[in-house]
């Protein structure tokens, strides 16, 4: 095999814990307590061991990453091993002075998120009022002197709102805007008839979205991805199973992708018990997928298998059983007709009848 | 797009610029992405101080360098990182 890259890409997933009970978290069902959670020693020991790998971005993410009180600790100390680290949050426990002080500990960039672009929409997604809350720290951040950088996420109850979405990112001036589509990992699997959006509504959002990215070119830069049900081929997920990417769960797991704890017989390591080092060279978890030995038809022979590496093995396994067959979204997976039936759901049941489990601790017990 | 002599570059905010031991290269950092970049642009971008004009730029490179004429490889430089978005004037 090819000589195993270092990590560039560390996600610090520091909390499970949020204010915010968004149906479309990817959050695994299971949440992390508080008292499993890594203390601070913990954090510091993957920041310094992940910098030492060659790791140069750094999200700090969650959960709500503002609910740990460590958080200026870590980002004082991200700055200093010399990260570019990213604060992605709800803006929910952060108010004007708490960013300033960011900023001066040398954090490089926050992304708020918002679940709509007006009040009722935003609030009813997230389970609790958070709207202005949210404009006020997007003005807050771009007074500080940083990027503004927005994320929507966009499913089928906010997908007709794309428009308005970014006008509302253009008039507080964002400098970066992303629409990031749903992914069906977590929470978001369990709600996705409520979530998946029609094919219409994907087009049109696609149309949208280009014609702000012309309208605002030079002014803000706007990120639309096509869903993957939606596209006939699987996204490379995380760039490549141990190429670029390393999540640190906030019991301290090890993740080649931040839902690969729900993978069946992967044997997933704790920063508690080895080196980062060892973790991500060594251990069979981050070498289970890497090269193509495990690829079975058709992805093996495959002419796009270097393109999307056989596309995400967590959704394999969620909707097919097995997370060496091929990503069902590829119109080449023999299981494609799982992804065509969830879109004909979707299209002939927009409004399911099954209730929208919102993302708090008390639901897990609902699922199976 | 052309480039002014006498204007002054800076990195555009969100950017960082930065020598990565890991990977032996210089790099530029923003929001979501890094880019590597050849020793030529690293070169260019490290003298975008916000101070120096363009035309400092090019005569400290060639001091550096001990070579002349290298005003078209940074103007073109400068114009592909201004289109990126990397620098930024005034």
């Amino acid at each position: 095999m090819a000589k195993i890259p270092p990590p560039l890409w560390l996600l610090a997933e520091v909390t499970h814990s949020c204010p915010l009970q968004c149906p479309y978290c990817s959050n695994p069902l299971q949440l992390v307590p508080k008292k499993d959670e890594l203390d601070t020693e913990g954090w510091l020991k993957v920041l310094h061991q992940a910098r030492k790998m060659g790791a140069a971005q750094l999200g700090f993410s969650g959960g709500e990453p503002l609910v740990r009180k460590d958080l200026e600790v870590l980002i004082a100390e991200a700055r200093k091993l010399g990260y570019y680290s990213n604060l992605i949050t709800s803006g929910v426990g952060m108010d004007a002075a708490r960013v300033e002080k960011f900023r001066e500990l040398g954090l490089d960039h926050i992304q708020v998120s918002f679940q709509a672009d007006d009040a009722t929409l935003n609030d009813y997604l997230a389970g609790t009022h958070a709207f202005q809350h949210k404009l006020d720290m997007a003005r807050a951040v771009k007074a500080s002197g940083y990027p503004m950088v927005l994320c929507f996420v966009i499913h089928r109850q906010n997908t007709d709102r794309v428009a308005q979405m970014l006008d509302l990112a253009a008039e507080l001036q964002a400098d970066y805007v992303e629409l990031a589509t749903t992914q069906f990992e977590g929470w978001a699997l369990a709600n996705r008839d409520h979530l998946l959006p029609t094919l219409e509504q994907v087009r049109e959002a696609e149309r949208v979205a280009h014609h702000y990215q012309e309208k605002l070119k030079g002014k803000m830069k706007i990120y639309y991805v096509v869903p993957d049900y939606y596209e006939n081929r699987p996204k490379a997920c995380v760039a490549g199973w141990g190429k670029v990417f390393l999540a640190v769960a906030p019991d301290g797991l090890v993740l080649p992708c931040h839902s690969a704890r729900s993978l069946p017989n992967l044997e997933l390591h704790n920063v508690r018990d080895h080196d980062l080092a060892w973790i991500w060279y060594e251990s069979k978890a981050f070498n289970y997928f890497r090269g193509e030995d495990w690829m079975k038809e058709p992805c093996r022979t495959c002419d796009e298998r270097e393109k999307d590496f056989g596309g995400c093995h967590c959704q394999a396994f969620k909707l097919t059983g097995d997370p060496t067959n091929a990503d069902p979204t590829c119109a080449k997976s023999p299981h494609h007709h799982l992804i065509e039936q969830a879109i004909d759901t979707t299209r002939l049941n927009p409004n399911s009848s099954k209730p929208l489990l919102f993302r708090k601790r008390q639901n897990n017990s609902n699922l199976s | 797009m052309s480039v002014d002599f006498k204007a002054v570059p800076r990195l555009a905010g969100g950017y960082r610029f930065q020598w990565e031991e890991a990977q032996q290269n210089h790099v530029l950092l923003y929001p979501e992405g890094m880019v590597q970049l050849s020793d030529t642009a690293a070169a260019v971008l490290s003298l975008c101080d916000g101070k120096r004009t363009v035309e400092a730029i090019v005569a400290q490179l060639e001091e550096d360098y001990e070579t002349e004429g290298l005003d078209e490889d940074v103007t073109q430089f400068l114009m592909e990182a201004e289109a990126q978005g990397w620098v930024k004037y005034g």
